[in-house]
């Protein structure tokens, strides 16, 4: 039957989890990430949110793609490709990372697990093993494998995250601070856990074989029954990074390799991460770029905004009077936060006018009518959620 | 001896969120509690150890966003979860799933009646429309009618304009709307009764009207009126219980700089030449204050703990015969897991919201006819919510916890008062129900509390164990609640106000009524108001 259907290159590929995902996917409702069929969610948007925030929820990162860098130069082939200090981070943690061109320009980012010595794993949300090799060159004993299909990953996350693990019978992981990695004996191979997710709540990353995947849904379903368990699609994620002033591609970021316009991507100081890029190590790409950038200053900052009302500003354009004759930048993301009951927004504004009022002009439809109304935006310096169960260890039971 | 700006009486929802209010413009200020714990009917105890208990409000809805925010209630810990499905259960063995999905709930009511499967989109449209309107009342103080001053004219106009903005027919429908019953209300939509029983179910809780009466079906609109984040008619659950949203917003009190004071019953307000000047506890210490707030309901306020002597003409007896007549009760029970109710799916999005056991509006009706004799049905009407499935920190992991309202039980009995063996024999009626539509129920009972009218009104203070400190009857609301020509949280003494429910605009935990009493006192002090003045609501 697969092997005569006519339409095979266009078919989405399944996650090892799949079999389950469909059972559960009430709704039909999919999308597609990095060519797998993947939730956009599973019954309710609102619900599965609120899983992440009250219960605990699982998020498929099959189509996460990852890479093992391997060998005695694989340290330093990611320095030189990374902003941050790859030596600084210790034997089994995990550190997020942005690498950028030779102009400074951000082309994804992702997190680097440190898995020995010499060898690490690489996660980022596109495929970017070109870039890896490019990155490589001049570097004699370094491997580079893309082990995406090799793995099954799954994401945990919500407060009663950790009393799953422990009903798991994870011993041990009461230690685990965050972006620590744990590594159990599971069912003759092994089960890794970080702490690490991307919701801003506590929760945990689980990454076993391709073939053991099945095994691990189902035995990680049976311990979080009684703690409301449930799968979480895209939008549910959308909801929480945001909340959790977590960056998007295509949102926040344009990749910088496939940006066309000049100056269409972003830098990490756009991005208001200049806190990733580390000047006291040697050279990496887009040193001497950023370090220009940093003395004159970003042109645009991403901003956090508090936004009055209740509509979001989705697509809104910022303005520095409420005439909205002097356009100072775009929102990136809105939405309303129901666990900070308010208006939240990330914007790209002009960094010369960050300290002058701004105002968003918000587009909405009621009944088929469209209206727009102009309103005050507060700028926010905290993310708009981030509880305290997130840092402790040992995280509370719920 | 202690000296304050405001004195609040009675650690409830409102009293908590009046005197955050007034501590945030800067006033010294005072709660004082007669319990050993806060929150008032808004409250979580842990009567079985590893049970935490919301003993008398268990929903909510009406809790306004505007004052969440304001008082940033996120960041003192409060987390409001929407729930979802609810099956309401018939006499006998049928059912109605009220499912998420909105065409799915339409196939559902198909399968009952076509005909009401259709209504239901008409029924929807207009209740969201008398709820939009109402929504943009609650956090106005209402206007005086028979007043002059520029205020209360401007806010008659505003009211008017809302109105105009209905349409000549609806504001025909509108009007007829708040005279009729549920039932006849309902009669104008459907035509299957247990579609009937199941929406008119709100038009009779917490109140002593049954489904026929005139009048119920505006507390129909009233428990549909609240929304979560939005989504007008959606209930919610406090994490932590009903207690969180009290304690939440005591600590947003206590940062503002306000202090509660537990164990410190009232004995009576302090009045010197008509004005308020203080309290005297229970224990004898006298407290003076410039300004006086109960949040106690109006009956106990003024024929309990303010002097007749004190009042002037006509009060008392307005207070005495203030409607506010007991007509619920409420059994908590922890469960050593989660019931099976015969004919419902093992479906976990459906199965865990809510119950309600309905019957028909004859059950719903016979039930009320019992009220009236002073006892309770066999047959009642129980509206039960398992949060345990929603919430992880009210129950032991496995284990749950099931609140169950009761309509109707009397505040005093036909053959006597009550006594314990009374309140164990209505708990009894009330578990027989629930087993005959879910065999087994009873041998997974690890603990019980019975709530009549008699535990509310002892331990938590509203007259009858009235939920709504007074009912929610057209003579009594608005402008005319608590008393005519007292509607603006300003009471017959000179620096004495109330927050309660027994204000606009009534009861529910909506926190509204305190924050518009906290308004209307910074008015008289001349301070900056610190009180939202509107919801975001952009409907």
């Amino acid at each position: 039957m697969v092997t005569t259907d006519r339409f095979a290159g266009e078919r989405l590929k399944l996650s090892p989890f799949y079999p389950r995902q469909e059972e559960l996917n009430i709704r039909e409702a999919w999308s597609s990430w990095n060519g797998y069929k993947f939730a956009e969610y599973y019954y309710d948007v609102e619900y599965e949110y609120f899983c992440v925030r009250n219960l605990c929820g699982t998020y498929d990162i099959c189509p996460m793609q990852k890479y093992e860098i391997k060998g005695p130069d694989a340290e330093a082939m990611l320095n030189r490709m990374v902003t941050r200090d790859v030596g600084k981070i210790g034997m089994h943690r995990v550190a997020y990372c942005m690498w950028c061109t030779d102009e400074g320009r951000m082309i994804d980012d992702g997190t680097v697990f440190r898995l020995g010595p010499d060898r690490f794993m690489l996660t980022c949300g596109s495929p970017s093993i070109a870039w890896l090799e490019k990155s490589s060159f001049g570097f004699d004993d370094v491997v580079v494998t893309d082990i995406t299909d090799d793995m099954a990953a799954l994401s945990l996350q919500g407060p009663t995250s950790y009393a799953v693990l422990k009903k798991l019978g994870l011993d041990g992981i009461e230690t685990a601070k965050p972006f620590d990695i744990r590594v159990f004996p599971y069912h003759g191979s092994q089960l890794m856990v970080s702490r690490t997710g991307f919701t801003g709540d506590l929760g945990y990353e689980l990454w076993v074989e391709h073939d053991l995947g099945l095994t691990m849904w189902d035995e990680l379903y049976k311990a979080g029954a009684d703690y409301g368990i449930q799968p979480y699609g895209e939008a549910a994620t959308n909801m929480a990074r945001l909340e959790a002033a977590f960056i998007m591609p295509d949102m926040e970021f344009n990749e910088a390799l496939k940006t066309v316009h000049f100056q269409h991507d972003q830098t990490p100081f756009e991005l208001s991460l200049g806190w990733l890029v580390d000047f006291r190590k040697p050279h990496f790409s887009g040193r001497a770029a950023l370090l220009e950038e940093k003395r004159r200053g970003p042109t645009y900052t991403l901003t956090k905004l508090d936004i009055e009302g209740n509509r979001p500003a989705e697509g809104a354009h910022i303005y520095s009077n409420k005439r909205c004759n002097r356009e100072i930048g775009y929102v990136t993301s809105a939405m309303w936060s129901p666990v900070a009951k308010a208006n939240i927004a990330l914007a790209m504004i002009r960094t010369e006018h960050l300290d002058g009022p701004l105002w968003a002009e918000i587009y909405y439809e009621k009944e088929l009518r469209h209206h727009s109304r102009v309103v005050p935006c507060e700028k926010q310096s905290k993310p708009f959620w981030a509880p305290a169960r997130a840092r402790a260890t040992p995280p509370p039971e719920y | 001896m202690s000296h304050y700006d405001a004195i609040v009486i009675g650690a409830g929802h409102n009293g908590l969120a009046n005197a955050a209010y007034l501590a945030k413009a800067g006033l010294k200020v005072l709660v004082v509690e007669k319990n050993s714990y806060i929150g008032g009917a808004a409250v979580s105890r842990e009567l079985q150890a590893g049970w935490k208990y919301s003993s008398c409000s268990y929903v909510c809805s009406m809790m306004r966003q505007a004052i969440h925010r304001d008082l940033d209630l996120s960041r003192h810990g409060l987390l409001l979860v929407p729930y979802l499905g609810t099956v309401n259960f018939g006499d006998g063995d049928e059912r109605l799933f009220a499912y998420q999905d909105e065409e799915a709930a339409h196939l559902e009511l198909k399968r009952h009646s076509p005909h009401d499967a259709d209504a239901m989109h008409r029924f929807q449209t207009d209740l969201t429309r008398y709820s939009q309107l109402i929504r943009k009342t609650l956090m106005r103080t209402p206007p005086d009618p028979t007043s002059f001053k520029p205020r209360d004219i401007m806010e008659l106009l505003f009211l008017a304009k809302q109105f105009w903005g209905l349409g000549e027919k609806q504001i025909y429908e509108y009007v007829r709307f708040f005279t009729m019953s549920a039932a006849e209300y309902l009669d104008d939509y459907f035509e299957n009764d247990m579609i009937k029983a199941a929406m008119a179910s709100p038009g009779i809780i917490g109140t002593a009207l049954g489904v026929y009466s005139p009048g119920s079906s505006y507390i129909l609109l009233h428990h549909v009126m609240g929304d979560v984040d939005g989504s007008i008619g959606a209930w919610g659950l406090a994490r932590g219980g009903m207690g969180a949203i009290s304690d939440a917003i005591a600590s947003a009190l206590q940062e503002h700089g306000g202090e509660i004071r537990t164990d410190a019953g009232v004995h009576r307000v302090l009045v010197e030449g008509r004005r308020a000047t203080g309290v005297v506890l229970e224990n004898g210490d006298e407290i003076q204050s410039r300004i006086v707030v109960s949040n106690l309901d109006a009956k106990r306020t003024f024929t309990k703990i303010v002097d007749k002597a004190d009042l002037p003409d006509g009060i008392y007896e307005k207070a005495a015969n203030f409607k506010i007549r007991g007509s619920s009760g409420k059994v908590n029970i922890a469960l050593s897991g989660m019931p099976k109710f015969t004919g419902v799916p093992d479906n976990p999005y459906l199965n865990r919201g809510g119950q309600g056991f309905n019957g028909s509006l004859e059950t719903m009706e016979k039930a009320y006819d019992c009220w009236k004799r002073g006892r309770w049905s066999d047959d009642p009407f129980i509206e039960s919510v398992i949060p345990s499935a929603w919430d992880p920190t009210v129950a032991p992991a496995g284990q749950h916890w099931m609140s169950n309202f009761i309509q109707y039980c009397p505040p005093t009995l036909a053959d006597g008062p009550w006594t314990a063996e009374k309140r164990d024999q209505f708990g009894q009626t009330v578990i027989d129900k629930i087993e005959r539509y879910s065999p087994g129920f009873k041998d997974l009972i690890v603990h019980m509390e019975v709530r009549t009218p008699h535990e509310i009104e002892n331990e938590i203070g509203l007259t009858e164990g009235n939920i709504f400190q007074g009912e929610l009857t057209i003579d009594q609301l608005f402008f005319n609640r608590p008393f005519p020509g007292y509607g603006q949280y300003r009471m017959p003494l000179k620096n004495l106000y109330m927050s309660g429910s027994s204000t606009h605009p009534g009861g529910g935990v909506s926190a509204v009524c305190g924050a518009n009493a906290a308004r209307e006192i910074l008015r008289d002090l001349r301070r900056p108001n610190t009180v939202p003045e509107d919801d975001f609501y952009d409907e």
